[in-house]
């Protein structure tokens, strides 16, 4: 029996904002517990939510960016649940009235061809507080994330394989990233999936019984899992059972799924119309409004490092996968860098050091200006590039100037000919034996010479001015 | 000093004259209170100490003749919070609860100086139509004190009625400021939605709660809306509209106002006494000048279940914050978080808000939706769009307040339909957003008979005029009850 | 019977109560009572009518993104029931099912 299989996604990125969704708290990570809290937050009686205009716009502006048609006319609705992180013991979503429809991202599957999948909706929400259970019996309650605003994207099950998943994972984090609405980290949670999926026998006209895992935190995790849960789920079939309506956990020690708790029947939320939060019409103009305000997407960028920087193809879509990476490379060629030497850095000896430090491009000491520096002196023979490595040492990890510390280090290359030529007619009259092996043709002695001269110029010597000298002298012999 | 031969004016003119300073009326007042409350028991927590040193700092910035309300005392219903003063919507789940800020309202009062001078009673978190479902103290009526005094603002049309304040804020879901004002025998207004910020209002029906005054006359009425009116930034449903100066067009004429009365607020389902009374004041209405019709709102009918699910599902969402975790009651001994929930929500909450809690999440539940809550949104529409058609041809509506005047206490508590029935008259001004008046309009077996006016929207400026040229042409707000020997 | 004694306890489920036998035989008899009298909507033809969600005036009110410093966590202390290092202290989840 051959299977083919069905994966939704639902992805919740939280929004980079200055304040809360209903409430002017500020939205800050990694401060003390329940201090970017305010009595809003807090479900306090008698408060009411106040709708961040720049939440919403966010919202518009990530919507537009997947292809979503924005629905003009919307309200919000409460969603009712029991939990200590949930203050209100309702979260304020759009349940009835998403405002992005209808969507698609692109993704590129693994022989080269181009998928669309479609994004059923996309709606603005706010998130829970934090609960932290502890071995004493008790759970902790901070309740600083508590109303962050959030995007939820819902895909359309179009997603096949847990590497289509994984990639349009990875499209959806670039197109969100380029957007600027999120940091879209997921080791920071500020981006997490549910996944749900199912097998069925191809052929057959009905989906098969859906399980789900909810807060992946990895895009691998999401890959391992559904890979998991699809072999597991087919051999249930093969064996003759049946597929329960079960919530998994990934776990990531074993790499396999294991059973949370079955689904008896729909959880029962309650929507209805948030009464405290009149509706909201969206004009034509206020969606044109936002569409311009929207950043140049990964597509755009590709296309103007190829035409205009004369970058390649692939180099211009490893630079564009992220927005620090795309921004540090146009900041680079800003300060008068060559691009294509410039991406030629930054994919190889920057990439190298990041993967190695297991380090983000903001979290290095590396700046555009630096690197734009170094590679002025590379260009302008300042330095060579054997020197040019040591540099990079300096500069990737340490707040230096190349152009100083080049100097101050007396690495600076020495092309000027009234100061190498004395050198190289010292070295000849040394060596006499390899003068002679040079006019019998023997080219490895030129081999010899150079290493010679650069030897008495501790390496600081111009190869190539130090070639053309060198050949110069030894016709004059 | 005696608030039965004053009002809001006189007292102003008073404390202008230098006759008392506003320590002494306040001083004045808690005497009263303390007299009186014996009788109603309206008031469930006194503030004496912040009273007091308020009204001296109002006698010491002095009191000008454009700050009509300066120094004057005010007291606050329960369910409206007040920063450091014990707020607890006559709920043991709140009975501890001390808010950290203070409701628009309450600062607003401050802003014009009045001083509060305590919290009163209703029923829980405003659920009810006696006062009956207090978790701490039964109100009663200041006219007769077998009786009810109505709800849920029972606390303050009883202490205004009992002459211990001029004025009191109550909040009106679905007639909880007229019903009460009407069993007293005093005015109370309910405001069009959005009229009155929310914020710091214990929420009940969002869609449906506002705050309004209870006062013994009008103009005192309009006065005390002049200064709770106007847009806030914390309630997004508040109407960001200039606000009139209520109390502008109070000059008895009413000559050419167009008045409807609904054929289904006069039927036999409101007793007889009550429709005389109603009858006699068309017959002032006319005589003012206005021309008084019979008009009809078909679907009014159905009011009263559209009410019940609509505030019900509201409200069983805005009471799930009621947990035991954050602030609030939790029960002794739980064991886990289920424990939590469900013991601090099963002992902290009454029957009757249980009830409410119980209609409204089964209306909401995934099954019943549709035929429910869906349904019932959509009759109010219908209910809406009755009032739209009638106010295209009318100025006002004229109506009873109650169908009957004020029943005995324990009558009705256990019966919840009957208790729901009372309302009326009431609920749909509430489901349409209107403001709706209630003031006095005659005496039943020594017990007040209510008449509402109800105006469109943001209309109030017409209901005020109506309600005072009545008021000028009849001598029911001159009555006063007999507070056991004290007046 | 228009809501039974197990459709109460269902509801009561969700709202987080609790109720004895007698108050559950109570419960049921009176929402059977009010849920009779609120299918009487059932006559009302309401096909095509909007529902009324909110009768504010008011729309497109937004706050503009400006953040405002919190509430002072001490005040925001004061009437919680338990409290430790700055967080609300709450005995144990034992059911998840109700985890987000």
């Amino acid at each position: 029996m051959n299977f083919e299989t069905t994966i939704g996604l639902e992805v919740h990125v939280e929004m980079k904002t200055k304040s809360k969704a209903f409430s002017p708290a500020p939205v800050q990570y990694g401060q003390e517990p329940n201090t970017n809290t305010n009595v809003i937050d807090w479900g306090y009686p008698g408060v009411l939510p106040e709708v961040n205009k720049g939440a919403l716009e966010y919202g518009m502006r990530a919507a537009l960016a997947l292809n979503c048609q924005i629905r003009q006319d919307i309200h919000f609705d409460r969603k009712n649940y029991f939990y200590p992180d949930n203050p209100k013991a309702y979260q304020i979503t759009q349940a009835q009235t998403p405002i992005g429809h209808d969507g698609w991202l692109e993704i590129e599957l693994e022989d080269g061809t181009v998928k669309k999948i479609g994004i059923e909706e996309m709606h603005v929400e706010e998130d829970a507080g934090k609960n932290t259970h502890d071995p004493d019996g008790y759970s902790y309650v901070d309740l600083n994330r508590q109303g962050t605003p959030l995007i939820e994207i819902v895909s359309k099950p179009d997603i096949a394989s847990a590497d289509e998943a994984y990639a349009y994972l990875k499209k959806l984090r670039q197109v969100i990233q380029f957007t600027g609405v999120s940091d879209v980290k997921m080791e920071e949670g500020s981006m997490r999936a549910d996944v749900n999926i199912s097998v069925r026998p191809i052929g057959s006209d009905q989906y098969g019984t859906k399980t789900e895992m909810k807060n992946l935190n990895s895009f691998e995790h999401v890959r391992s899992g559904l890979k998991y849960e699809e072999q597991r789920q087919e051999n249930v079939i093969r064996a003759g059972g049946n597929i329960q309506q079960e919530t998994r956990r990934f776990d990531v020690n074993t790499g396999e799924t294991v059973l949370m708790r079955v689904k008896e029947g729909k959880s029962d939320y309650r929507y209805f119309p948030e009464p405290d939060l009149p509706p909201i019409h969206i004009s034509d103009d206020w969606i044109k409004k936002v569409k311009e305000s929207i950043p140049e997407m990964p597509e755009e960028r590709r296309k103007r490092y190829v035409n205009d920087w004369g970058v390649t193809e692939y180099d211009a879509d490893v630079l564009t996968q992220t927005m620090e990476m795309s921004d540090f490379f146009e900041a680079t060629v800003a300060q008068g860098a060559d691009p294509k030497l410039a991406a030629n850095w930054l994919m190889g000896d920057v990439s190298a050091y990041m993967n190695d430090k297991k380090l983000e491009l903001a979290e290095i000491a590396l700046t555009p200006e630096h690197l734009a520096g170094m590679i002025a002196l590379i260009k302008d023979e300042t330095i060579s590039s054997k020197i040019a490595k040591k540099v990079f040492k300096q500069i990737v990890a340490n707040d230096t100037d190349p152009k100083a510390w080049v100097e101050e280090k007396g690495m600076v290359q020495l092309s000027d000919p009234a100061v190498l030529q004395p050198i190289i007619d010292e070295v000849l009259d040394n060596n006499a034996k390899s003068i002679e092996d040079f006019k019998n043709g023997k080219d490895r002695a030129v081999g010899f010479l150079v290493g010679n001269i650069m030897k008495q110029t501790r390496g600081k010597a111009n190869p190539k001015v130090v070639n053309q000298l060198l050949m110069a002298s030894l016709k004059e012999r | 000093m005696d608030y039965f031969k004053n009002d809001l004016s006189s007292i102003h003119a008073g404390l202008l004259n230098k006759d008392f300073s506003s320590k002494e009326l306040t001083e004045e007042t808690f005497k009263l209170i303390k007299a009186r409350d014996k009788k109603v028991a309206a008031f469930l927590t006194l503030d004496e100490e912040n009273a007091l040193a308020a009204a001296q700092k109002a006698d010491q910035k002095g009191i000008s003749a454009e700050n009509t309300l300066a120094g004057i005392p005010v007291g606050i219903k329960d369910n409206i919070v007040t920063k450091g003063l014990k707020t607890t919507a006559a709920s043991k789940i709140l009975g501890n609860f001390e808010p950290i800020y203070n409701a628009t309202v309450v600062d607003k009062l401050a802003a014009a100086g009045m001083i509060n001078v305590g919290k009163l009673n209703l029923d829980e978190f405003a659920m009810g139509g006696s006062t009956e479902n207090s978790a701490f103290q039964k109100t009663k009526n200041a006219w007769d004190q077998t009786k009810v005094p109505g709800g849920s603002s029972g606390g303050s049309a009883a202490a205004v009625a009992s002459g211990q304040l001029l004025a009191a804020l109550g909040t009106d879901t679905g007639g909880s400021i007229r019903q009460p004002a009407a069993f007293n025998g005093i005015v109370g207004v309910k405001p069009t939605y959005g009229r009155v910020s929310r914020y710091g209002v214990i929420a009940f029906g969002s869609s449906l709660d506002q705050v309004g005054p209870l006062t013994r006359t009008v103009k005192d009425n309009a006065l005390v809306l002049n200064a709770i009116s106007g847009h806030d930034k914390h309630d997004f449903t508040s109407s960001e509209r200039e606000v009139p100066d209520f109390t502008a067009k109070l000059d008895g004429d009413i000559k050419g106002m167009r008045i409807g009365v609904p054929k289904e607020f006069m039927d036999e389902g409101v007793a007889s006494d009550v429709r005389e009374a109603i009858q006699q004041a068309i017959a002032t209405f006319e005589k003012l000048g206005a021309t008084v019709d019979e008009v009809s709102l078909p679907y009014s009918k159905y009011g009263v279940p559209v009410y019940y699910i609509i505030a019900s599902s509201e409200a069983s969402s805005n009471l799930q914050r009621y947990d035991g975790i954050r602030y609030g009651f939790r029960a002794d001994d739980v064991k886990n978080l289920e424990d939590v929930y469900v013991r601090s929500r099963s002992e902290g909450f009454g029957d009757e808000v249980k009830r409410r809690i119980m209609l409204g999440t089964f209306s909401l539940s995934a099954g019943t939706y549709d035929a429910y809550f869906k349904k019932a949104a959509q009759v109010r529409t219908l209910i809406c769009r009755d009032f739209d058609n009638v106010f295209s041809d009318y100025d006002l509506i004229l109506a009873p307040t109650t169908t009957s005047t004020a029943f005995g206490i324990g009558e009705e508590i256990n019966d919840p339909i009957q208790m729901y029935m009372n309302d009326i008259l009431t609920i749909p001004v509430n489901l349409a957003g209107l403001p709706g008046m209630s003031l006095p309009a005659g005496f039943s077996k020594g017990l007040p008979i209510g008449m509402q006016l109800i105006a469109p929207q943001f209309a109030e400026e017409t209901m005020y005029r109506a309600g005072y040229a009545f008021e000028q042409a009849t001598d029911f707000h001159k009555e006063v009850p007999t507070i056991g020997g004290e007046n | 019977m228009a809501i039974t004694a197990e459709e109460v306890k269902h509801v009561a489920k969700l709202a987080k109560l609790e109720f004895t036998d007698d108050e559950l035989q109570m419960f049921a008899g009176q929402m059977d009572d009010i849920i009779k009298m609120v299918q009487q909507l059932g006559e009302v033809d309401t096909t095509d009518v909007p529902v009324t969600s909110t009768v504010a005036e008011a729309r497109n009110v937004l706050r503009d993104d400006v953040a405002e410093k919190g509430t002072d966590r001490e005040t925001l202390m004061k009437n919680v029931p338990q409290s430790d290092r700055g967080f609300v202290k709450v005995p144990a989840i034992i059911d998840e099912s109700e985890a987000q």
